[in-house]
């Protein structure tokens, strides 16, 4: 045979197995509303640039008829590429080929994908849309899995790690998005549960959509397992784009620096902070009024939207922002609000990304339901993960910083590198009304006129407490700065603090209070 | 996406102009535990219930047996009483906290 004729006897091969599952399943998925796997990574990385490994892998299991049965790519596409020029690892499963269920030779050929972009230092994205285990593999299914979350886990906080939900995603399977730092999900299309519909039906006589339990909506909205929510693929994966321009390679670079630009000018602090400090603003305004060109990447932006969190610019360069949003529940801290915002300041920590901080909260949210939820751990790991961050930390109290949520917000006594206040700020054990009514109790119960005395005592406290010169006399803050000044003030922290040495002290692990 | 209703919030004796999440909204009210309502632990299937209404029962007498996940669950009288009423049936369904039988002290 001639080189010409292999070569077509290759891309004769090669075709009957980049077509998937067949015409049929094809037409079936895209009648779903579903691109296949191959257009899928076609759409989101730069033209041209996928590189396919393990196109000819194929099983062995020999079971229920399975030898007689050829599954391409075994229902799994993995390969190399870029996005937006960052070079990515990259796999997705392909529900045209045997409902994209996982054996053994499926696993590992996504296994081996993850060993090259970790041993590579290259981030991971995963595409899922399968409906689970093979079950004619049996063990060697779940063995598959277990491979696949041992090596999320061991990946963790060394290549950044994101997971696309595009159709289906349950049981074991939905461990490895959860392993991972970055769920996003599509509606109509993304479907994650650990049990499904008919198991819930037949133990617990409950009955409950696909949507309903483990759809897109919910796991943006009400469980907090996805962190992008899109109402397309197309939408998702701009998303995808936009996310990986804002975080490093791996753990031992810095994110790419992008030229820098000044934020709209219609955007005027000033403007946007209301005067009375019981009224309500968007946090994201201020973070908006700050950052380069207003470009802010919100992360989890439908979940416990009492804390904003997601990334930003400034001089160009990459900046995690964590900000209480007043708007929502005014801002208070509670148990998805703490664990929203720990998991992101580790993830800051893990990728070299420096952390601002905005502080405008009454403290922690009272309630039953707070404390049997476990608020006191859940709380700990906002503590515990400014704490342990060595990055550089910034923080700004724009305006209530009370009690214990004071401390939490990555106060000056969690380490936090710099801490600047505004004229408007209040740092104090809480606000006037509940200071004065615990501290002038039996004057104000013993007063002719109580009311007054209340009105009085209150008015002494606010004078006294609620402003950022008691903490400024301590040193707990560094500056009093005018709100006008605040982005100098970051950008030269940022500027001072490019050689922070930071060493924890030599640990195994730490043990956060999961 | 959630539907924010625009309302208020007291802390520390303040109140706060801001908007509430459906889950806050929609908190249970705590009510204490009573010693005398026996419910379901798990959500599963009744498979035997042993008790009448009106039988006096002893510490440690069977009261039914739930089945969850596969495995059956005896439930066993805490302590001596008197069954008031027993509102579930074999084969029954149950949710979680469902209300499976009343006994008085």
């Amino acid at each position: 045979m001639s080189l010409k004729q292999r070569i077509l006897e290759f891309f004769k091969l090669k075709s009957k197995v980049t077509e998937g599952g067949g015409q049929q399943a094809i037409q079936k998925q895209m009648a779903m509303g579903k691109m296949t796997a191959r257009q899928r990574i076609n759409e989101l990385l730069d033209t041209g640039s996928f590189h396919e490994y393990d196109l000819f892998v194929e099983h062995k299991a020999e079971d229920f008829g399975m030898n007689k049965k050829f599954l391409a790519g075994d229902g799994v596409i993995t390969g190399t590429g870029s996005i937006l020029g960052f070079p990515v690892c990259i796999y997705a499963q392909d529900f045209t080929v045997a409902g994209g269920s996982l054996g053994i030779a499926h696993a590992r050929k996504i296994t081996k994908i993850m060993d090259h972009a970790l041993r590579l230092g290259l981030p991971l994205i995963g595409i899922n849309d399968s409906g689970g285990a093979r079950i004619q593999e049996g063990v060697n299914s779940l063995a598959g899995y277990g491979e696949i979350f041992f090596r999320n886990t061991r990946a963790s906080g060394v290549i950044p790690q994101i997971s696309v939900i595009l159709g289906p995603c349950a049981g074991g399977a939905v461990y490895s998005p959860a392993l991972t730092d970055f769920v996003f999900v599509v509606d109509k299309i993304s479907k994650m549960f650990i049990t499904g519909p008919e198991v819930i039906k037949t133990v617990l006589g409950e009955e409950i959509s696909m949507e309903d339990l483990g759809g897109a909506k919910v796991q943006a909205e009400i469980s907090g397992n996805a962190h992008f929510y899109a109402e397309s693929e197309k939408e998702c994966f701009e998303q995808i784009k936009k996310l990986v321009t804002f975080i490093p390679w791996n753990n031992q670079k810095k994110a790419d620096k992008f030229p820098p630009k000044s934020p709209r000018s219609n955007l005027l602090i000033d403007q946007i902070m209301p005067k009375d400090a019981t009224q309500p603003y968007d946090i994201r305004d201020i973070i908006r009024a700050l950052c380069d060109d207003s470009d802010f990447l919100e992360i989890q932006e439908h979940w416990a939207q009492n804390i904003v969190v997601g990334f930003v610019r400034m001089n160009g360069e990459t900046v995690g922002v964590v900000g209480n949003q007043p708007l929502v529940l005014a801002g208070v801290l509670d148990v998805d609000s703490s664990d929203k915002a720990a998991r992101f300041i580790r993830f800051c920590d893990a990728f070299n990304i420096p952390l601002l901080t905005l502080v405008d909260l009454p403290g922690y949210l009272p309630g039953v339901d707070q404390e049997h939820a476990g608020v006191i751990r859940h709380g700990a790991k906002i503590l515990y993960a400014y704490s342990e961050a060595s990055v550089l930390k910034i923080t700004i109290i724009l305006r209530k910083a009370y009690g214990g949520g004071y401390i939490a917000m990555c106060s000056r006594h969690l380490g936090a590198d710099f801490v600047f206040a505004w004229p408007t700020a209040e740092i104090a054990v809480m606000g006037p009304e509940g200071a004065a009514n615990i501290i002038f109790k039996n004057e104000i119960a013993n007063a002719q006129n109580p009311d007054e005395v209340r009105k009085e005592k209150v008015q002494e406290y606010t004078q006294k407490f609620a402003n950022p010169y008691r903490a400024a006399a301590n040193g707990y803050i560094d500056a009093v700065i005018n709100p006008e000044e605040t982005r100098d003030y970051i950008i030269h922290s940022m500027y001072l603090s490019q050689n922070k040495v930071d060493e924890l002290p030599k640990k195994k692990h730490g043990i956060p209070p999961f | 996406m959630n539907e924010l209703n625009q309302n208020s919030i007291i802390i520390d004796d303040t109140e706060y102009q801001t908007r509430l999440t459906k889950k806050f909204l929609s908190r249970k009210k705590y009510v204490p535990k009573s010693k005398s309502q026996i419910v379901a632990f798990i959500p599963g299937t009744i498979r035997a219930v042993t008790v009448k209404n009106g039988q006096r029962i002893k510490k440690g007498d069977s009261l039914l047996i739930l089945e969850a996940m596969k495995m059956k669950n005896e439930i066993k009288a805490e302590f001596d009483a008197t069954v008031k009423n027993v509102l579930v049936k074999e084969n029954q369904l149950v949710a979680k906290n469902e209300l499976l039988i009343e006994l008085t002290l």
